[in-house]
């Protein structure tokens, strides 16, 4: 426990990909293999559910510290981060417990779920005593399923790499699946995962998917495409939908479907089930899954950007509530339909297909999709273009379409893993996101690095035009991101010196400041006061030029409705 | 009647007609210590401890028209009994005693409770009335013993010698430098000062107080191998300045109370951040207050709201003061909005 708490205090305290990497490869050397297992678990983003309640944590640490309720809110605040706070105002206690990671977790953390309140305060202040303060707090970060730290999945898997003399795309792909619920790590998994190469490591087990291959932003003006891309020919066009990234995994008789974040999501989605027969043994298909509503005849037409019906594709919205439910109801299933919008083949006849060229990956796909007839798989369409300008003009339809704009994929680059750009690159090329003037009516002292900083903001709009007199403003959005640590600061400070009101940990504020927000996605909401709800709202810039009087009003929001 | 109220130019005694750390100009003004803050130009008189006169002629000029008072003694104004009383805070910090027809009232200014050898340790005075600042008024705030914070100081500079690594520790040039200075381990290694800290370093030798040799870092040519062994102590404005050029591959710090959480730790983006802070910490506010027997307690810069409530919920007569005191600490992230909240 005390060398995994060290090894957080050093990834913390850095900036720097190597000295995290040193950090990491330093643990994993003296590291044995069952608390290597665990550590490999959280730094790659595992999270196992809530253990304990954080009211009973919070309960706890307000008796054992002898603070008033008040005081450790108003201390909370300031922090911003529960397990820190905690680890802050309970009394210092020297280490003494010899335990390692993997038997904190397995013998004295997990064993905590669902016990009784009573059973809990008296044994977490036992449990609390035993650790320094470094070791407090990663071991209520642990018990909180709050353990976050700045290293990316990609940086593990270096270290690992490493570490095994192996490459790192092999333990890559070993690790795909490993912080899945349903996993539960040990020694035995962490030496498979730096095990040396074996000439049948190809052959897939199970229903475990390959890394996804993620986009980068492409952001330059289209005239520049010419030169950095090539010309048009040389890529496969898609659109960019929004849904949620999947791999669809047939082997042995059965189906597995995986979403971005490596979860198995199968459940969530029975209409896929049926593609348990369309598709053969050993097939890997990557793709989207969005909400479709077909009003149109046929597929085919369902993709016409020229057709007056309006798109199959549903709002991302839709697909949220759907993945909030617990239990799917027929109702649901109805009313909220999904499909694969399929545009990549990883594995076919049990072979691994990634380092096939996307153009022929793209052929053999469309083949297994044809050969699987069934409505809910579809391919996701190719589009074609003259030139670049061409398709800039084609992507002009994205907004009526209900897609974020298109992806570009060289014809003849391979699959790669994760943000990686050595064995090809799909570019994203997202459309402008909408974008309103508001104004900053509230705001809360953010969490991690923005902790006791007023970061969180709430974002009002003029419920009348400015010629009225009794208009008043109407919040719409938070927004939390797109400042620079220097504007967030000089914000802070102004939000600081014109604070009407506070409501617990919300300041009032007179209102002064205007924010250009961006955000990408628009829909009718009951739930808001303002009667609409935005999709990831950022700020994209603050008009120092406008004043509040010149900020948009609801029209403006309801224009971007139709 | 009240011995000190708030008034826009500064807190004020109306029976003795001066000011206490005037924000803005007076004639007749008392002073606690020598920051920034809490000592500005432009006053018509400046009455303040002994230990603090070559601090403050340093930073106002050596021309003002400042008359002192050792620790202890006594001056009647007005019928108003003045004296000075040591603060620990910085070199001739003070708490300012008031005696009115009876009443006692002690202006605290800014203080610290862990004698640290650079300045007189602080020193509680009776009084019917405190006034407290609250820089660190949260329960959060309790500090290691320094001798702590000075050895995770001594490993970091040794460990960086062994990277052949220069370290660069940002602090605030008064005050925490030099006490850094006092504590550290001279014996590790050559170091080095900003053209900020060095005029400070003359004042504290020139008043007695031992610090080790320091070598004025504009003196040290750039790429010089005596770099890579040294320690250097600057201002936390030189950090991403061209200044840190001259020091090539080097590992930086940060010395401050704010560093005891991971938000502000982080915020700064230095590679280590050192606790260690020149104002009192939660226990020591309270333990202050209380040393002084004070029933009423006037409260002042920082977490005036938190302590206020606080104070009251004790028993105690609190209320909050609004100052425009600032943070010498130089990262004033956790104070709250200027308004003195109080919470019912």
């Amino acid at each position: 426990m005390k060398d995994f708490a060290g090894l957080y205090a050093e990834l913390d305290a850095t900036t720097s990909s190597n000295a995290k990497l040193a950090a990491m490869q330093a643990y994993f050397a003296q590291a044995a293999p069952q608390d290597a297992a665990w550590a490999v678990y959280f730094l790659s983003g595992g999270r196992p559910r809530q253990l304990v309640p954080v009211r009973i944590l919070r309960e706890l640490a307000v008796e054992v510290s002898g603070l008033t309720p008040w005081l450790f809110e108003e201390s909370y605040q300031a922090v911003g981060d529960l397990a820190e706070t905690i680890s802050l105002v309970l009394p210092e206690n020297p280490h003494t417990s010899e335990a390692g990671l993997a038997q904190w977790i397995e013998d004295k953390l997990l064993p905590l779920r669902g016990e009784t309140p009573d059973y809990l305060s008296r044994q977490l202040p036992l449990l609390w005593a035993q650790l320094d303060r470094p070791s407090l707090m990663l071991c209520i970060k642990l018990i909180t399923g709050s353990f976050r730290v700045g290293v990316s999945k990609l940086l593990v898997t270096r270290a690992l790499a490493s570490m095994a003399g192996l490459d790192s795309k092999r333990v890559a792909q070993r690790l795909v699946g490993y912080t899945d619920l349903s996993n539960r790590p040990d020694a035995a998994s962490y030496l498979k995962l730096i095990a040396p190469e074996s000439s049948d490591e190809h052959a897939q087990r199970g229903g475990q998917p390959y890394p996804f291959f993620l986009a980068h932003a492409l952001a330059q003006p289209v005239e520049q495409f010419e030169a950095l891309l090539g010309p048009a020919s040389h890529w496969q066009v898609e659109w960019k939908w929004d849904g949620i990234r999947a791999q669809v995994v047939k082997r042995d008789g059965r189906l597995w479907v995986w979403s971005r974040g490596e979860e198995l999501v199968t459940e969530r989605f029975p209409e896929l089930d049926s593609l348990v027969h369309g598709l053969p043994d050993g097939t890997v298909i990557d793709g989207e899954i969005v909400v479709w509503k077909t009003a149109r005849p046929s597929t085919e037409d369902a993709f016409d950007p020229q057709s007056s019906a309006p798109p199959a594709v549903q709002p991302f919205a839709l697909l949220q509530q759907r993945i909030g439910r617990k239990t799917l109801d027929k109702k649901i299933l109805e009313e909220v339909p999904v499909v694969v919008l399929a545009y990549d083949l990883l594995e076919w006849q049990g072979e691994d297909w990634r380092n096939q060229p996307q153009a022929r990956r793209r052929t053999q796909l469309e083949q297994v999709i044809a050969r699987c007839n069934n409505p809910v798989l579809l391919p996701s369409p190719v589009l074609t273009g003259e030139d670049w300008f061409d398709l800039a003009r084609q992507r002009e339809a994205s907004r009526r379409l209900g897609v974020e704009g298109m992806m570009l994929k060289a014809r003849d680059a391979l699959y790669g893993v994760g943000r990686t750009k050595d064995m090809g690159v799909w570019w994203k090329w997202k459309v402008d996101p909408f974008s309103v003037d508001a104004v900053l009516i509230y705001a809360q002292r953010g969490h991690g690095r923005r902790a006791s900083l007023y970061s969180d903001y709430t974002f009002a709009v003029w419920d009348g035009p400015p010629e009225s007199s009794q208009r008043a403003l109407v919040p719409f959005a938070k927004a939390y991101s797109g400042l620079t640590d220097a504007e967030m600061r000089e914000v802070d400070s102004i939000v600081r010196k014109t604070t009407v009101e506070k409501f617990g940990p919300v300041s009032s504020v007179k209102p002064s400041l205007v924010f250009e927000l961006g955000f990408e996605g628009i829909a009718l909401s009951r739930r808001h006061k303002s009667g609409i709800a935005v999709r990831f709202p950022r700020m994209l810039r603050w008009r120092q030029d406008k004043t509040v009087d010149e900020a948009d009003s609801l029209a403006t929001l309801q224009d971007l409705l139709a | 009647m009240d011995l000190v109220i708030a008034r826009p130019e500064g807190l004020y005694c109306p029976a003795g007609d001066f000011y206490i750390d005037p924000w803005r100009p007076v004639e007749r003004s008392v002073i606690t210590h020598a920051h920034g803050d809490h000592a500005r130009t432009g006053n018509g008189h400046y009455l303040a401890s002994s230990a603090s006169e070559g601090i403050l002629r340093a930073r106002l000029g050596q021309d003002i028209n400042l008359q002192t008072l050792p620790y202890g003694q006594r001056l009647t104004h007005q019928g108003v009994t003045l004296s000075f009383h040591p603060a620990g805070h910085v070199l001739g910090s003070a708490q300012i005693r008031l005696e009115y027809g009876g009443e006692v009232w002690v202006a605290s200014g800014d203080y610290k409770i862990e004698p640290d050898g650079t300045c007189a340790p602080f020193e509680p005075v009776r009084c019917h009335t405190f006034i407290t600042e609250s820089t660190f008024g949260l329960p959060i705030y309790r500090w290691q013993p320094q001798a702590q914070v000075f050895a995770e100081i001594n490993q970091w500079w040794q460990a960086n010698i062994a990277l052949g690594k220069a370290s660069v520790l940002f602090c605030y040039s008064f005050g925490k430098a030099q006490r850094i200075l006092h504590g550290i381990d001279e014996t590790l290694g050559p170091i080095l000062s900003h053209g900020a800290v060095e005029p400070l370093n003359r004042v504290y030798r020139d008043a007695g107080v031992y610090l080790p040799p320091t070598l004025y870092a504009g003196d040290v040519k750039k790429n010089d191998p005596l770099l890579r062994q040294a320690l250097i102590i600057a201002p936390p404005s030189a950090g991403g300045s061209s200044w840190m050029r001259r020091f090539g591959d080097y590992s930086d710090s940060f010395a401050s109370g704010w560093m005891r959480l991971r938000g502000t730790r982080r915020r700064r983006g230095v590679d280590r951040g050192f606790v260690l802070s020149d104002h009192a910490d939660w226990p020591g506010l309270l333990w202050a207050i209380e040393q002084t027997g004070a029933e009423r307690v006037m409260v002042t810069h920082g977490s005036i709201g938190v302590l206020v409530r606080h104070l009251r919920e004790r028993g105690l007569d609190a209320q909050g003061f609004n100052t425009e005191y600032g943070d010498d600490e130089e990262d004033n992230t956790t104070a709250e909005p200027a308004i003195a909240e109080v919470q019912p």
